[in-house]
């Protein structure tokens, strides 16, 4: 899976090394077309209620499995709803549960990464249970919260965001121990500033852009693991049209109508790559040590 | 180096106690009643009231804890509650396909992805690197599912070299085995060989400026001598590195590849636990994946010991 945080969390001293970069945002066309395409699947989900041609629910059992003709420019599910509804409608669910990922992901992840980048006694239970966390594959752990907690969007924001926590704590705490040895951190200390103080104004302005590249890699994997989810049927009710919800219903029909799984299958790919090459070309300008030197 | 692996296998076992821990906790503070959410939701009172008993639910939380992880260490995982056959039995019948999927996998992915990293570090700069990054990116970025079924698509309905879906023992014979093993390998692969051609290159890309591959030109071996026996070797530590930490991804990719083939191993049985919301069988396969992502992590951080004398611990 597109899962990049998982090659971040590899040994930090080994990452730091051997960070891998990605020749193919140097061509410069990759980032803008990124950006073009990403633009596009966030127009089709905010304006989805404009420009969707049918209710993306309506079922209409006389155009079941129709071919794509202008009417259904995707053609019909088995249920006779439009596919090209349902697919516009489906950014929706992809883009909040991306968002939602990302944001509380770093919302819960960056305090605790400074403490345990601060305190070596936190450090060493916070990291053990992260360890730990890290060690249960993302999609099996999703799929248990869900199984016990029922599907609905926030139980699927909630086991998606929980895997995603450790990589962002592990990529703040790496940052704020090496930021707590520069001289003005020790000078901060020195002269009396409250512990808040010095996180805030010291230690976290250091992890913002290293955790703008985190934040795109969270959101893509947290759409993938969604899209994964409904897919295997653990996701987002049924009635709910995500992307993952419309391949699932389409697969049985696969041989017979290969667009309902290609169509929302297309949308999901683009959507992942636009987000990991914006995240890739963010990384290159903010941090241009890991984009170039050696390994560029 | 007996005390670097001793140290090694000592720091693993917390990992796995904050996994057992997690797992336990995770039915445990639930809202709503366990016994409930294990029992479904034709559970009779007194099916409740055994569920209860036997989980040990009405002791506080750390005899419960300890009596459950003594179980799980002597072995006993529960029951599914659907078929009512031990969990481990269920997981041990379902153990072939899913470990044939892998191995070819594997086997798939070291092929194509060592050469490919190893030739774009070499090229580094050129169409042939840009082409292996592209290639790279759009495996990362495209669903094991979306790449399956176009696999399907042209592999199996349009060219029809392969079966749609399937799965037929190896002892059946090679060609049944392989032409249904293999689609669904190539499709788990994809991310596989994206990740570890990155990191071969990048690791490549790091090998190639030192001085003992400068060393190697000048004494006029061939270049094929240089990549592979000088600069290859010295590259074998982020590579195997990170074959651990895709583990992982693998296993989140053996769930929906079986699941878009119809191979009937342990992908499968969680999709159907997970249908059933049968918790025991899940619960059961989360702790065993863990164990093994720890326990192959673990091998890999005693073999750069031996891969790489300068390590000494």
């Amino acid at each position: 899976m597109a899962d990049k945080a998982t090659l971040a969390a590899a040994e930090p001293v080994i990452r730091r090394r051997f960070l891998p970069t990605i020749e193919v945002s140097r061509l410069r066309f990759a980032p803008t077309l990124a950006a073009i395409c990403l633009a596009v699947i966030v127009a089709a989900a905010i304006l989805a209620p404009l420009i969707a041609p049918y209710d993306p629910i309506a079922m209409n059992p006389m155009e079941r499995l129709a071919p794509a003709s202008w009417a259904h420019p995707f053609g019909t599910d088995p249920y006779g709803r439009d596919v090209f509804s349902r697919t516009l409608y489906g950014a929706q669910i992809s883009l909040i549960v991306g968002l939602g990922a990302a944001f509380v992901a770093v919302l819960v992840g960056l305090p605790l990464g400074l403490l345990a980048g601060f305190f070596r006694w936190i450090d060493a239970i916070l990291m053990r249970i992260m360890d730990g966390l890290m060690a249960i594959p993302s999609i099996l752990l999703a799929i248990a919260i869900v199984s016990l907690a029922g599907s609905s969007l926030w139980t699927v924001l909630v086991a998606i965001t929980i895997p995603e926590i450790p990589r962002v704590v592990r990529l703040v705490r790496s940052v704020v121990l090496s930021a707590r040895e520069e001289p003005y951190v020790e000078a901060a200390i020195a002269v009396g500033s409250s512990l808040f103080k010095i996180m805030w104004r010291h230690l976290t302005p250091n992890t913002i852009a290293p955790l703008i590249v985190q934040g795109t890699y969270v959101c893509a994997s947290a759409i993938l693991t969604e899209a994964i989810l409904s897919f295997l049927g653990a996701g987002i009710g049924t009635e709910t049209p995500s992307w993952g919800n419309i391949m699932s219903e389409g697969r049985l029909y696969f041989q017979l109508k290969p667009g309902l799984v290609f169509w929302p299958g297309l949308f999901l790919s683009l959507c992942i790559l636009s987000i990991n090459i914006l995240g890739d070309t963010a990384r290159d300008v903010m941090d241009p040590r890991l984009g170039k030197g050696r390994n560029g | 180096m007996l005390a670097y692996i001793a140290r090694r296998i000592l720091a693993s076992v917390p990992v796995m106690i904050v996994v057992a821990l997690f797992v336990f906790l995770l039915l445990r503070l639930t809202p709503g009643d366990p016994a409930a959410i294990i029992a479904g939701d034709m559970a009779t009172p007194a099916q409740l009231d055994q569920i209860r008993q036997s989980l040990g639910l009405n002791e506080p939380l750390v005899t419960q804890f300890v009596t459950w992880s003594g179980q799980l260490l002597s072995g006993d995982f529960g029951r599914s509650l659907i078929s009512r056959t031990p969990v481990l039995t269920l997981i041990g019948q379902r153990l072939e396909p899913t470990l044939s999927l892998a191995i070819v996998t594997m086997i798939i992915t070291l092929v194509l992805s060592i050469p490919m990293g190893v030739l774009a570090a070499w090229r580094h700069g050129s169409l042939t690197d840009s082409a292996v990054m592209a290639v790279s990116v759009l495996g990362f970025s495209i669903p094991v599912f979306v790449t399956g079924y176009i696999f399907i698509q042209i592999f199996a309905i349009d060219l029809r070299i392969f079966p749609v879906q399937g799965f037929k023992s190896i002892s059946e014979g090679f060609w049944p085995f392989f032409s249904r093993i293999f689609l669904p390998a190539l499709t788990l692969a994809t991310i596989y060989i994206a990740l570890i051609a990155r990191m071969t290159r990048a690791a490549m890309l790091d090998v190639l400026g030192e001085d003992y591959v400068r060393t190697a030109r000048a004494k006029g071996l061939s270049e094929r001598v240089v990549l592979f026996r000088h600069a290859l070797r010295n590259a074998a530590v982020p590579i195997l590195t990170v074959v651990g930490t895709g583990f992982a991804l693998m296993i989140s990719g053996v769930v929906v590849t079986e699941s878009v083939f119809n191979i009937p191993g342990l992908g499968r049985l969680t999709v159907d636990a997970i249908l059933a919301r049968d918790y025991p069988v899940i619960q059961a396969l989360i702790l065993l994946t863990s164990g093994i992502y720890v326990v192959i992590n673990l091998l890999i951080d005693i073999s750069y010991a031996f891969m790489d004398p300068r390590i000494r611990y």
